[in-house]
């Protein structure tokens, strides 16, 4: 894929899920540029989630213009949809990220089995994928023999959000979407957390959304978008969606 | 592919409850084939219950009745065949043998059965084996006895031991031959047929008894009784005939030939064809067998079903994670109908471990203690046909959990849910 000097452009972009009436996403426009550190700040409920639903691929909008990494979202199939995920974007959800019956390095090499991209990418670099798994483990200081051979159930809450921050940067994905990472963790880790994540993302030459309701957390982004002014649908005071987490 | 190892791995991480499903799914199916592979060496071995003797005369009556109080001892004759007939069949030139049967009596409830030495020549059961003694021999002359191998356990019978005979059948006679103890001469090896359940005594032994019998209740001398061929008597009358013909071939001509005897009215059975139509009477049975069996197999996936459902709600936040990293919602349905159908592989490939494994074990004991041969040999069709509907079975029970957790992966896409 071609440089691209912008990562998400977003123009009318409208979005109701099936059997609702009311869209639960309205955004005029959205432009977020390569390596930038985006602080997507908003409620929950405020349909953040839905939002990001849309820029992984999983549904697509019904009227407006969606790209991701210079690509049309409209313009591609479910099946293309899932693989350009797969290739292009690293997640790290809110909390029990990790598949329990995976050991902690298969966790972490768990996108490179569905991305030959990524899997290429970590292989051009390092001897295998265990190893790059292990040396991004390393950064995050979480490469302890006794660490590695736990069972993942087994971590702290903390520990087990930076492997899924290790993950997410396999492979170097273009972006990486955050989702309340850090709001099962304490105030110290939070900072902590962050600061590994800018450290990564830097490494990685990836861009980073950082979505939180936490104004605490603001301070280390360049740029902060409050979600209820980029999302007219939401501003409407419409009864909210249980759709929406 | 990536989908193949991550079931692996999750059924590894829930071996036990999963290795409990598989277990009783395997049970299931031990019962399954195992009831099938029982039924068929019963089948083998119930129309085999004797074999060598190719027709069997006895009065006029049903067929059924026939074979059974001439070879299984259930009911009585209702007429007896004259010493005549007995001698014109047996001098028949298609005749190779005959043994002669005569019944009537009984021994503590057991079936005292008076014949000669060709019955322990000529008599052939399960697979054309031949009758054998545990100890001692065949009843010779005189008052003895040869003794069947249920007989001699359960009375606790030694060669050697006097035995007194009832008249009539049943447990509690009131009329005993009580002057004429027999001596047990022999025991014979079990056999697993109602052969282990009779007394063997010489022919010549039971009418006479039965002369002195008789003339002690009408007060007739028993030297004049012996010349006596009036009602009464039953010197040389018999219950039933065994034939061994010449050549095979002739038994249905020789069968037309004695039920149409105009001397007296005889019927002759093919014992084969008679047992074969008896199984089929008791079919009722077997198809209770099998449809029990055939539920305890559907419970045994229907725990499957439950174990895949309850770990669906659980599994859910596991999909939206396995959907973020690329994995597309038929790669989340192939994962839990890949696990539905390798579990019931699974179950299946123990469960036959385990029957052939119980034959294996079980073969000797069975066809020495209750005469049951069971053939260990590969599946027929019917057994493949079976295992068949199981697996298709599992198939469909991986299908419903596999089409929720597809419509939950559509429609959670990456939002973590629960």
């Amino acid at each position: 894929m071609a440089e691209e000097s912008t990562v998400i452009e977003i123009a009318d972009l409208s979005f109701t899920w099936k059997k609702q009436a009311q869209p639960v996403l309205n955004i005029a426009s959205l432009q977020i540029n390569r390596g930038e550190r985006v602080f997507l700040r908003g409620p929950s409920g405020s349909g953040k989630s839905t939002l990001l639903n849309l820029l992984a691929g999983v549904a697509l909008p019904q009227s407006g213009m969606l790209k991701v990494l210079g690509q049309d979202m409209n313009a591609l199939g479910s099946a293309q949809r899932d693989h350009f995920r797969a290739h292009h974007i690293g997640f790290i959800f809110q909390m029990f990220n990790l598949i329990p019956y995976l050991s902690v390095v298969e966790n972490v090499t768990l996108p490179c089995h569905f991305s030959d991209k990524r899997k290429h990418k970590v292989l051009a670099q390092a001897d295998s994928l265990d190893d790059e798994a292990i040396r991004l483990l390393d950064h995050l200081d979480m490469a302890q023999a006794e660490v590695l051979h736990k069972q993942v159930n087994e971590l702290s809450v903390g520990q087990q959000q930076r492997v899924a921050a290790a993950r997410a940067l396999i492979g170097a994905p273009e972006l990486v979407i955050a989702d309340e990472p850090t709001s099962s963790l304490d105030a110290d880790r939070r900072t902590a957390f962050i600061d590994l994540l800018f450290r990564e993302c830097d490494n990685a030459n990836a861009t980073l959304i950082f979505v939180s309701h936490d104004n605490s957390l603001q301070a280390p982004f360049q740029r902060t978008i409050e979600f209820d002014q980029l999302n007219s649908a939401a501003s409407d005071k419409q009864p909210k969606l249980h759709a929406v987490s | 592919m990536a989908i193949l190892g991550l079931a692996i791995k999750s059924f590894r991480n829930r071996k036990f409850t999963t290795g409990l499903t598989v277990l009783s799914i395997a049970l299931s199916v031990m019962l399954l084939l195992g009831i099938e592979k029982i039924r068929q060496g019963a089948e083998t071995s119930f129309t085999s219950t004797i074999s060598g003797t190719d027709l069997i005369v006895g009065a006029r009556s049903s067929p059924v009745q026939l074979l059974l109080y001439s070879v299984f001892h259930i009911g009585n004759p209702t007429n007896n065949i004259s010493g005549h007939s007995y001698e014109e069949i047996s001098d028949h030139p298609q005749v190779e043998w005959a043994i002669p049967l005569s019944l009537g009596d009984s021994h503590k409830g057991y079936r005292v059965v008076g014949t000669t030495e060709q019955f322990y020549q000529h008599y052939r059961f399960a697979r054309g084996q031949q009758l054998q003694l545990e100890q001692g021999q065949w009843f010779g002359e005189g008052y003895e006895a040869a003794v069947g191998a249920e007989v001699a356990a359960t009375l606790g019978y030694r060669q050697g031991d006097q035995i007194i005979i009832a008249h009539g059948s049943g447990d509690e006679s009131f009329i005993t031959h009580k002057d004429k103890p027999f001596r047990v001469a022999g025991i014979l090896k079990r056999t697993g047929t109602p052969v282990d359940r009779a007394v063997y005594v010489g022919l010549k032994s039971i009418d006479s008894i039965h002369q002195r019998f008789n003339a002690d209740e009408h007060d007739h001398d028993p030297l004049m009784a012996h010349a006596d061929h009036g009602e009464e008597s039953e010197q040389g009358s018999l219950s039933a005939i065994l034939l061994g013909l010449k050549s095979r071939g002739a038994a249905l001509s020789m069968q037309r030939a004695i039920n149409q005897d105009d001397h007296e009215p005889l019927t002759a059975i093919m014992p084969g064809v008679v047992l074969l139509e008896v199984w089929q009477m008791m079919s009722v049975v077997e198809k209770i067998l099998m449809v029990v069996s055939g539920l305890v197999v559907t419970v045994g996936l229907f725990s499957m079903l439950i174990i895949l459902m309850t770990s669906l709600n659980e599994r859910r936040r596991e999909m939206a994670i396995l959907r973020s990293v690329g994995a597309r919602p038929a790669h989340v349905f192939v994962l839990i109908m890949g696990e539905a159908v390798f579990l019931t592989l699974l179950a299946i490939g123990l469960g036959v471990a385990m029957v052939y494994g119980l034959m294996l074990l079980l073969q000797p004991w069975l066809e020495s203690m209750y005469g049951l041969y069971v053939v260990i040999s590969w599946p027929n069709t019917t057994e493949l046909m079976l295992l068949m509907i199981i697996v298709l079975c599992g198939f469909v029970v991986g299908l419903i959990p596999g089409i929720r957790i597809y419509r939950y992966s559509l429609a959670d896409g990456m939002t973590i849910r629960v």
